[in-house]
């Protein structure tokens, strides 16, 4: 049968595409061995997680990153929630507005925070307080895209209306019905967007670069700038923590939607 | 719905619940519309108006005249060539790469390995990517060290190495570089979008093809390519705005030696390389109207596809 016979053609870019995978995660593994002249170690990944100000970037940027998933379930849940019920009509204006931190690139974005933000009437770079605040939204906008559709898509899943009016005749309020019925039921979706959006909070170098604020991002430029062995343990770190979100994205919510981007370019 | 007495009281009831459930559904999405348009239309829309400003405030046209600044006109050329070869290179490697493990039939340890990295890689960006490859391609990285120890004796005793690629011109941290790098996310994200079209091609189509005669490359060009091409350009358009709008990978790896569009704005941001703030937003905007071309066409393209390859 012709069928059976090897696709030599298929079998080569198979092979070109594990060579370009495996060469250089296989090349970062190894130099990242080999601070120690003569040996291979660990040592490279002993500086990095011993380094204060490796353990400081990193806190201060997994508190930002559970900051943002806080307020951006806070502000899209309830909003695609009323979408469904109450303003079908307005979806697809909805879809338009949180699409576009796809279309602005990242740098243009922050650009206009500064321009808008720093100077008269509104001062919000002024002290390292009011500046979180603009990065929390700005980390908010950029997760947008990944957080509204998640909770979007979970949300078409369910009967809104069946369970709203069950849960009304049964005496809830509009914050039990959100929060102790739709909530539970779209917990797939929800952590599925909150892991996106944690993981790119962690990996984000653009806004906290230029709104100086002390995160992962810039910290690892500085140091790809002054060592040569850390910054493969790092890149090896970040591999492992990439891998580990998709997987928990996966067991979230099964296959949905395009796929996310966790880092930034 | 309330009931109309003759009590004016309750006439004023009535009327409260027949205006009031359009104004509350409205209120409800409030919050959203107002965080939305603080903290996305506001700085976009002041970018933008400050592209047409000048320094006084006064409208303009002049900031669009930035594109004609060699270095400005530099950049976007740089930015579009690594944008365009990167999405080329990336979707021709990635559509292969995806028929070898939909319709291509790789050995299935093959296939499963290279779905879950197209995942992985494609999603592998930024700052640890550039570390990635500094520590496989830079002076002293793994591969280039392998590369570099290749060597063949020579005529008159001397040895001949011809994969020292630092000696032969090659360099990480140049635009090639730069290309190679970036292909590390490219032609994964090719991968995982035009696979699921690969495999809305029926298989009927190809027997339909056979019994009129047809061999593979009359399949391939009469059949599947026209049917497919929505979805390739779509996707060649999505890794090109992916690569067009990269600022930290590049900035990692070279530390802004290479004049991209996003380089430049970034430099801008910090000290007004070009002495004039105006220019400097019209030269943001610029990038947007590029992005927002390339989506436009993308959701054209998308319904296109969407006809054909329903399952």
């Amino acid at each position: 049968m012709k069928t059976r016979k090897l696709n030599l053609w298929a079998l080569f870019w198979a092979i070109v595409g594990l060579l370009y995978f495996f060469v250089p995660l296989y090349g970062t593994l190894d130099f990242s061995l080999r601070m120690e002249r003569g040996r291979l170690s660990l040592k490279a990944y002993q500086v990095v997680l011993s380094d204060p100000q490796f353990l400081a970037s990193f806190r201060y940027s997994a508190t930002m990153g559970l900051i943002t998933v806080a307020v951006s379930i806070l502000l899209f849940l309830p909003t695609v929630y009323w979408l469904h019920l109450k303003l079908p009509q307005a979806r697809p204006i909805v879809e338009i507005l949180t699409t576009l931190p796809f279309i602005i690139p990242v740098i243009v974005f922050v650009f206009g925070l500064i321009r808008t933000f720093s100077g008269p009437p509104f001062h919000l770079t002024e002290s390292a307080f009011t500046t979180d605040i603009l990065i929390t939204a700005g980390y908010v906008v950029l997760s947008m895209p990944y957080m509204y559709r998640s909770i979007d898509i979970g949300m078409r899943t369910i009967d809104v209306r069946g369970l709203t009016e069950a849960a009304q005749s049964l005496g809830s309020n509009w914050f039990q019905i959100l929060f102790n019925v739709i909530l539970p039921n779209l917990r797939g979706a929800v952590l599925g967007g909150a892991l996106i959006s944690f993981a790119l909070v962690i990996g984000e170098l653009i806004l906290g670069d230029f709104l100086v604020r002390p995160a992962l991002g810039p910290y690892m430029v500085q140091v790809g700038r002054d060592a040569a062995y850390e910054p493969a343990a790092m890149a090896m770190l970040s591999w492992g923590l990439t891998w580990i979100c998709l997987i928990l994205i996966q067991f979230a919510g099964r296959g949905r939607g395009s796929a996310p981007q966790l880092t930034g370019r | 719905m309330a009931e109309i007495t003759a009590n004016p009281e309750s006439v004023k009831v009535v009327k409260k619940v027949r205006v009031a459930p359009a104004v509350q559904n409205w209120l409800g999405v409030l919050p959203f519309f107002l965080f939305v348009i603080v903290f996305l239309i506001l700085p976009s829309t002041n970018l933008f108006a400050g592209a047409f400003q000048d320094q006084q405030g006064h409208f303009t046209l002049n900031n669009v005249k930035v594109i004609l600044d060699p270095f400005v006109l530099k950049s976007y050329l740089v930015s579009l060539q690594v944008s365009v070869i990167t999405s080329l290179l990336g979707g021709v490697m990635g559509f292969f790469i995806a028929y070898a493990i939909t319709i291509g039939r790789a050995p299935r340890w093959m296939r499963a390995v290279l779905m879950s990295f197209s995942g992985l890689a494609a999603n592998f960006g930024g700052v640890p990517l550039a570390f990635a490859f500094i520590a496989t391609l830079g002076h002293t990285g793994f591969l280039t060290g392998i590369l570099k120890h290749i060597c063949f004796p020579a005529a008159g005793g001397a040895q001949t190495c011809p994969f020292d690629i630092y000696n032969a011109g090659f360099n990480l941290y140049s635009v090639t570089g730069l290309t190679l790098t970036y292909l590390y996310f490219q032609f994964p994200l090719m991968v995982l979008t035009i696979a699921p079209a690969l495999e809305g091609l029926k298989r009927e189509w190809r027997e339909a093809s056979q019994n009129l005669g047809g061999n593979t490359f009359h399949y391939w060009w009469h059949v599947a390519l026209p049917i497919l091409w929505p979805s390739i350009l779509g996707s060649s358009i999505l890794l090109f705005a992916s690569a067009f709008g990269a600022y930290a990978t590049a900035q990692a790896l070279t530390g802004g030696t290479i004049y991209l569009v996003t380089i430049m704005i970034g430099a801008q941001i910090r000290g007004d390389v070009l002495n004039n703030p105006n220019e400097g937003y019209a030269l943001a905007i610029g990038m947007v109207v590029v992005m927002a071309v390339c989506i436009v066409v993308y959701s054209l393209l998308q319904r296109r596809t969407t006809r054909w390859l329903k399952s």
